[in-house]
């Protein structure tokens, strides 16, 4: 019993990256385990939680419910790429902290990479708007309200850089 | 700049990490290292018959396949009863792996480690495993009449039955004027933090030392277990608690079967062994809680006023008493809330069933408590025809009363004797901030356009600050950088920030410059562990004795450098300074270095403090006899018992006339945790604490068949809630300050969830005009609960 590997391209973050996986490795794993990019969280592996969520070629996606080898050549962004390009916190992530928008921060990674692709087509959200953009995620901790207020703080960081 | 920290609402100091996907959880590290997987029983009861692994040992990557049998020395014993009692004479533990017999679906029976995760769960597929299935005991009516039982020597199926009572409450019952009688069932949850446990042990042979990283609540008694269970003296053995993704109670369970068999296997193979728990694995494997049965008999008065309550209940403690009987003690004892109960007896008896171990979960007995109590008093209310206001005001505890004595021993074997509290202000602050006095109008209206509204109330206090002790150590580098180590883990409680903030006010250093380690053994090695919303008060605590020595050294050593009374100095912004003469100062950094006469120098500051440059008088040894070198101390705090924190929940809802749906129009708490560190965080723990308390009202319940088969053991099936469910909280807070501790800390971990199932359920009643004795209630239920008491009006 031996696996067949199949040589996978993925640009990751702009970086770009050739593993060589089993064709039932998952994008998730893939990222976590092939590439070290473990800022990618798995909580429910089955597409319910939301906290592996990274963009594929822009769209979010659960990285739990794909493998690596279906995205061969995909553009894939993942929390550690939603940076700002000086390497200080993105917008994003930088609207969690200002709004204590996390408290044990796993499933932090999928609600930002969520948010990043949202904002782009939602620049300037209501809040009722900001809560159903949040709505495909699960946090245990903070029970939304300060995740809510993250996406419209984001919403405003991202205006000032226009 | 300024180095007034305690009481702010700071941003949290370990946010960029996280949020930036920096953040270093179990399953992050040891790459590299083998993985293990576990083949778990199918069956809730069951004879292990035989383990066939022939076929798994075809499968390429394949490591090591364990079974019970291989299991040597204390590793082949059952695991510790964690928290033993008195009462609980009939205490069963599990073995880490089956030994011939398993009580619950998940219990481990072998453990494979291979090359990766995937290759392991092939190997588990490929083992075959005969059973002979025996019939489960699944339900709390099914253990109580005990036709079939969980453990053979355990012929009733009760591992404890225990009594409390102050006063002759069956008697005051009798004689009361009023009395009712009340059945109340709270269901089955579960903690669920969005990462489940994990493992990853490295043996170092050539050393004879042990590291463990472990995905827990208490990284210091985990140490302890594992020397203890694998024979490695316990200086031999660290154990770290990295960056955990949530606990909320499940993981101060331990050492879990495989919190032993990782390391064993690590140490047994000479190879870094990890294991990382799956969303299944965690709901059918890791525990539950919450599921009690509660038959109330009170007497009172024409105003409400309690007179006598007995309550008898039954705690369904799953297959194991790993954990003891905790959840129910604390369930007998906060239930009593801010009120006088009159006379008072309770008794529980926690039985066995072939269902996942129960152990503490947020709240850990006290929302089950709450519930009983608050649905007694509406009932009380509903009886009389009072407002529910007015019956509370009727049974407080006044804050003249306190410290107030019920007469009882609390879950740490102390007297239940509460510190502080102002229940009449915080009932007063909760009803303006909801609106209860406006509510009326608001009904009217509502149902003048064919809706249903309900308002809800419901009050706790919490028990917190459990000891028996925490520790920190400060200690300020010549750089200027404070350290400070606490052996208590984290959680998302923020730690990282608010401990900094107690030790940056205590010393008068700049927040920014202090760094905070918790749950790591290298760095604190006594500690209890992160549960009972007590590491603010306990670790709060300790850090700030700690760094007030640290600043009594500090002002000494300045003193002397100064030629100044150290009475006459203080700190502010990292130098101490003669008061009223800011230009006699000199830097903590350089208060460090002199604090620590040295030998060798290896940069400008340490040149400080070489032996020809400063120094004692000749005939003084450099070290003075009554003190030690550095600029550090190690401190403890140690209660005398736990405080108490209270607080009051008010709800709105709304029921859908066809559906049954229900919608939480307004959520308001008020709360009193004594001093706030950070009110950010404060407010933090209650949005997720409701957030928790709503899902196990509306949502969330575990749900076994007759077979003992956990039907909803993935989160597609078990229902948390998502942003579309959980309302906007609304908070305000009371600060009185706890007597017990210098910050006046209450704790507030839990505050948010106690009183979900309480609130929502008074909520409902009072929009459907029946009485709601069960927790949590499905659209389904509420629209069945309808249809049952239309016919009775019918009728």
């Amino acid at each position: 019993m031996t696996e067949v590997l199949h040589e996978t391209r993925l640009v990751v973050n702009g970086v770009p990256h050739t593993a060589r996986v089993p064709a039932r490795r998952l994008l998730a794993d893939c990222l976590r385990h092939d590439l070290g990019l473990t800022g990618t969280h798995v909580g429910c592996e089955h597409g319910v939680c939301g906290a592996c969520t990274v963009l594929v070629d822009g769209r979010p996606m659960r990285s739990c419910l794909l493998f690596a080898v279906g995205v061969d050549g995909a553009e894939i962004t993942t929390v550690e790429g939603c940076r700002s390009p000086d390497g200080g916190l993105g917008p994003v992530q930088q609207a969690f902290q200002d709004c204590h928008g996390l408290q044990c921060g796993f499933c932090t990674p999928g609600f930002v990479t969520t948010i990043t692709a949202w904002l782009r087509e939602h620049p300037d959200p209501t809040e009722e708007q900001a809560r159903q953009a949040i709505g495909g995620n699960l946090c245990r901790c903070t029970g939304y309200q300060n995740i809510v207020a993250s996406v419209l703080r984001a919403a405003e960081l991202l205006r000032e850089q226009r | 700049m300024t180095t007034r920290t305690m009481g702010e609402p700071i941003a949290r100091r370990e946010d960029p990490r996280l949020v930036a996907g920096d953040g270093r959880y179990l399953d992050d590290l040891g790459s590299g290292a083998l993985a293990a997987a576990f083949v778990r029983s199918p069956h809730a009861a069951a004879r292990v018959l035989d383990v066939d692994v022939s076929r798994a040992l075809e499968v390429d990557g394949l490591v090591a396949i364990y079974t019970w049998e291989d299991l040597e020395g204390p590793v082949a014993e059952p695991l510790p009863l964690l928290i033993p009692h008195p009462r609980l004479y009939a205490g069963r533990t599990a073995y880490p792996l089956a030994n011939g017999v398993v009580r619950h679906v998940g219990e481990p029976v072998a453990m494979v480690v291979a090359r990766d995760r995937y290759l392991a769960e092939d190997a588990c597929e490929r083992i075959a495993v005969s059973y002979e299935p025996l019939g489960p005991v699944v339900g709390l009516e099914a253990a109580v009449t005990a036709e079939r039982t969980v453990h053979d020597d355990v012929p009733d199926n009760v591992a404890a039955r225990m009594v409390q009572e102050h006063g002759d409450a069956r008697a005051a019952v009798a004689a009361a004027p009023h009395r009712l009688e009340l059945d109340l069932a709270i269901e089955r949850s579960a903690s669920t933090p969005l990462e489940g446990r994990g493992v990853y042990a490295r043996w170092d042979a050539a050393d004879r030392s042990l590291r463990v990283y472990s995905s827990t609540q208490t990284s210091t008694s985990v140490r302890f277990a594992l020397a203890a269970k694998l024979g490695v003296p316990v200086d031999r053995v660290e154990v770290v608690a990295p960056d955990v993704g949530g606990g909320f109670g499940v993981k101060i369970m331990h050492p879990w079967p495989e919190e032993v068999l990782v390391p064993w296997a690590a140490m047994r193979l000479g190879r870094e062994v990890k294991w990382t728990e799956d969303r299944r694995e965690h709901l059918v494997a890791s525990a539950h809680e919450r599921g009690q049965r509660h038959h109330v008999s009170v007497g009172f008065d024409d105003e409400g006023r309690l007179l006598g309550l007995d309550v008898d209940f039954l705690h369904d403690n799953g297959a194991y008493t790993p954990y003891g009987i905790i959840v129910p003690i604390i369930t007998a004892t906060q239930l009593l809330g801010p009120y006088k109960p009159g006379a008072y007896r309770v008794e529980f008896r926690s039985l066995y069933t072939n269902t996942t171990i129960v152990t503490p979960y947020r709240g850990a007995g006290r929302p089950q408590g709450a519930f009983v109590m608050e649905r007694t008093l509406d009932a009380i209310a509903a009886y009389l025809g009072r407002d529910r206001v007015e019956v509370r005001q009727a049974n407080f505890i006044q804050p003249d009363e306190m410290p107030y004595d019920h007469h009882l021993t609390f879950q740490d074997g102390r007297p239940l004797i509460y510190d502080s509290g102002d229940f009449p202000a915080t009932l007063e602050k909760v009803k303006k901030l909801v609106g209860w006095d406006e509510f009326a109008a608001f009904r009217d209206e509502a149902r003048a356009a064919g809706r249903r509204v309900g308002i809800g109330l419901a009050c706790y206090v919490e028990g917190t600050g459990v000891g028996p002790y925490e520790g920190a150590h400060v200690r300020v580098e010549t750089n200027g950088t404070v350290v400070v180590a606490t052996g208590l883990t984290t959680q998302g409680q923020g730690h990282e920030t608010a401990f900094a903030q107690v030790a940056a006010e205590t010393l008068g250093v700049p927040v920014e410059r202090v760094t905070v380690v918790t749950g790591d053994t290298r760095r604190f090695k006594y500690a209890v562990g992160t549960f009972a919303s007590r590491a603010a008060v306990m670790s709060g605590n300790a850090v700030g004795l700690a760094a007030g020595k640290v600043r009594a050294k500090a002002l000494r050593i300045a003193a002397e450098a100064l030629e100044a009374d150290p009475d006459d100095l203080d700190v502010a912004d990292g130098m101490v300074r003669v008061k009223g003469a800011p230009d006699r100062e000199i830097d903590l950094r350089t208060v460090a270095v002199l604090a620590n006469p040295l030998r060798y120098a290896f940069d400008e500051q340490t040149k400080l403090a070489t032996q020809f440059v400063v120094g004692r008088g000749v005939e003084d040894p450099p070290v003075a006899e009554d003190d030690e070198p550095g600029l550090e101390a190690t401190d403890w705090y140690s209660p005398v018992r736990s405080t108490f924190a209270n607080g009051m929940h008010a709800v709105v809802v709304e029921t859908d006339p066809e559906t049954a749906e229900v919608k939480i129009l307004r959520y308001c708490v008020v709360h009193d945790c004594g001093r706030l560190i950070n009110p950010r965080i404060v407010e933090g723990q209650i949005h997720g604490g409701v957030a928790q308390g709503v899902g196990g009202a509306l949502y969330e319940r575990l749900v076994y068949d007759e077979n003992g088969q956990l039907l909803n053991a993935s989160f597609m099936d078990f229902l948390m809630p998502y942003a579309s469910e959980v309302p906007k909280v609304e908070t305000d807070h009371l600060e009185t300050p706890s007597p017990l501790n210098p910050l006046g800390i209450k704790g507030v971990g839990e505050a948010g969830t106690i009183a979900g199932a309480a609130v929502l359920a008074s909520a409902i009643s009072d929009a459907e005009g029946f009485f709601i004795d069960r927790m949590p209630i499905s659209p389904s239920e509420l629209w069945a609960l309808r249809e049952r008491h239309a016919r009775k009006e019918e009728q």
